[in-house]
């Protein structure tokens, strides 16, 4: 299996704060990569040094075998793609979904893109009726379709997300996550997904990266995490505190 | 046309799920269409600028008299009556005809001003605020230069080098208001430029032109006219006051203020001279206020769900 992600010895640092410190992982080619962690852990700021969001300041990250420098090329975000966290703030407030899906094919030239918006809408489950809304006619979980049919419009090979649920109510959560499943397997997509919900990642992700204060703490498969055969202090207290209250 | 198809109409355009770019776009009017039409007193804002337009357009049908040619063995000065509505001037020029090509010019000034100064504030404070960095430093830098000084007084500074005339005064005061214009892009880019929907775009390969000009300049576009259309007074009066010192309109051009100036002189004993192109002044810009009034009550991005 050939790897799709790697990044070695990652620094990302704001101002003086190293939101990185050294991070180190692995993605294999189709798989669901999870990254756990608390708030302020580093798992987005990850996803975003690797999107070019974020400065680097030390570590490569390679994509598909090409060493990425300081600016990312088109080709890059053909094969790379994201969805946010917070539906309600990825999409232009004066676009319709129709613009919002015509941007990506309009910026990489593609032809077809009558075609493509229509396949890309009814793969979201989202029908024609929603191509010329805008995004305050939409509910958060239809929202979060839209950003994931806008990502998927440029049929990239990787698709980063970024707690793509965690602003939606628990009905929509397994909606969404349901479609992310059966996009995946249809596309034969890599995910790298963060989240701080572990039943999510266990869900969804075979191997994952528990992470603290911008470091790795361990590497787990899922099958570990479930059967709470896990090595370091944190992961446990972090798995405690995911069974959620008890009564005493 | 009847209730249903008029009520039929109404659901078309507030559709929930349209059908075609067109019924997504008319719908969006519609709404700040409705928002702008609860303010009675924009209404009124808007048929003020809307009768200017009409007088403008008609000026040779509406005007009895030449503007420019006067009866001066007869009707010198003559106060208000039936012949002549107004009166007429030093001239025996008659003030209503001249009052009426007046809005020409008028016009002339505001929309010329409109068109050269706002496109120039949008562009630099939206290419500032979204580099950062030196280019944000060096353009405002120089707004905050060009803010330092009066704005008539710049205004009479560029006249004053590029010498009298109505086009001159034109690009004196659009040259000294660009800067404000410039400031509000600026503040409502940097309100922008970090949200998702951004970030998704330079996630798509754009360039930061393209993210400039498309995605972040048409949410500056709607606080941009409302303060246009706040300043169009403004611009109004700094038009008659560069008249009224000389320096805009020569002579015999109907110019409201130039035509305040030549009736400076007898403001004691014939006050209509003065008096009639002063309220035309008065009536458009209230007009205008209560115009960009209306407008930052339907546009403003801050309410409801735009």
């Amino acid at each position: 299996m050939t790897t799709s992600i790697t990044v070695e010895g990652l620094e990302v640092v704001f101002d003086r704060f190293r939101a990185l410190k050294g991070v180190s992982l692995e993605v294999r080619e189709g798989e669901s990569y999870g990254l756990v962690g608390e708030s302020g852990s580093g798992k987005s700021t990850l996803l975003r040094a690797i999107t070019g969001l974020a400065p680097v300041a030390s570590g490569t990250i390679i994509v598909n075998g090409k060493t990425l420098g300081k600016t990312r090329d088109k080709a890059f975000y053909r094969d790379v793609q994201m969805v946010f966290q917070d539906p309600y703030g990825s999409l232009h407030p004066r676009q319709t979904v129709d613009r919002l899906l015509q941007e990506p094919l309009a910026i990489h030239g593609i032809a077809d893109g009558e075609k493509r918006i229509e396949r890309a809408l009814d793969e979201v489950g989202l029908g024609k009726g929603f191509r010329f809304r805008y995004a305050h006619q939409l509910s958060g979980g239809q929202r979060q379709r839209v950003a994931i049919a806008r990502a998927l419009i440029l049929e990239p090979s990787i698709l980063l997300l970024d707690e793509p649920t965690s602003a939606l109510d628990a009905s929509v959560q397994a909606e969404v996550l349901n479609l992310l499943e059966e996009v995946r397997r249809r596309r034969k997509l890599t995910f790298l997904m963060v989240s701080h919900d572990l039943a999510i990642i266990t869900h969804m992700c075979e191997r994952l990266m528990v992470m603290q204060n911008g470091q790795a703490v361990e590497t787990l498969t899922a099958s570990q995490l479930i059967g709470h055969r896990v090595s370091e202090d944190y992961t446990r207290n972090l798995l405690r505190a995911s069974e959620g209250f008890v009564r005493v | 046309m009847s209730a249903e198809t008029i009520q039929s109409r109404r659901e078309w355009l507030l559709s929930d799920r349209p059908a075609s770019r067109l019924q997504a776009r008319l719908g969006r009017a519609y709404v700040a269409w409705r928002r702008f039409s609860a303010n009675r007193l924009a209404l009124v804002g808007m048929l003020i600028i809307i009768a200017l337009l009409v007088v403008a357009a008609f000026a040779d049908v509406l005007a009895p008299y030449s503007p420019t040619v006067g009866d001066l063995k007869n009707a010198r000065l003559l106060p208000p009556g039936a012949a002549h509505w107004f009166g007429t001037d030093d001239l025996g020029r008659d003030i209503y005809s001249r009052i009426v090509y007046g809005a020409r010019w008028t016009l002339y000034v505001v929309i010329l001003v409109a068109i050269i100064a706002a496109p120039i504030g949008l562009l630099v404070g939206t290419i500032a605020g979204y580099a950062g960095g030196w280019t944000d430093t060096i353009l405002m830098r120089i707004t905050d230069i060009f803010l330092a000084f009066p704005k008539l007084v710049l205004a009479l500074a560029f006249v004053a080098a590029l010498g009298p005339g109505i086009e001159n005064a034109v690009l004196a005061i659009a040259i000294t208001s660009w800067p404000p214009y410039a400031r509000i892009a600026r503040a409502e880019t940097l309100t922008v430029r970090n949200s998702d929907y951004i970030k998704a775009v330079q996630l798509m390969g754009a360039s930061p032109f393209r993210i400039v000009l498309r995605h972040i300049m048409p949410l500056c576009i709607s606080s941009l006219i409302i303060r246009v259309t706040l300043d169009m007074a403004g611009i109004i009066l700094t038009a008659a006051g560069l008249g009224f010192l000389g320096l805009g309109a020569q002579p015999p051009l109907p110019e409201w203020g130039a035509m305040i100036a030549s009736g400076r002189r007898f403001i004691l004993d014939q006050w209509w001279v003065a008096a009639a192109p002063g309220a035309a002044i008065l009536i458009v810009s209230l007009g205008f206020n209560l115009l960009g009034d209306g407008l930052r009550d339907a546009l403003d991005p801050r309410s409801g769900d735009q």
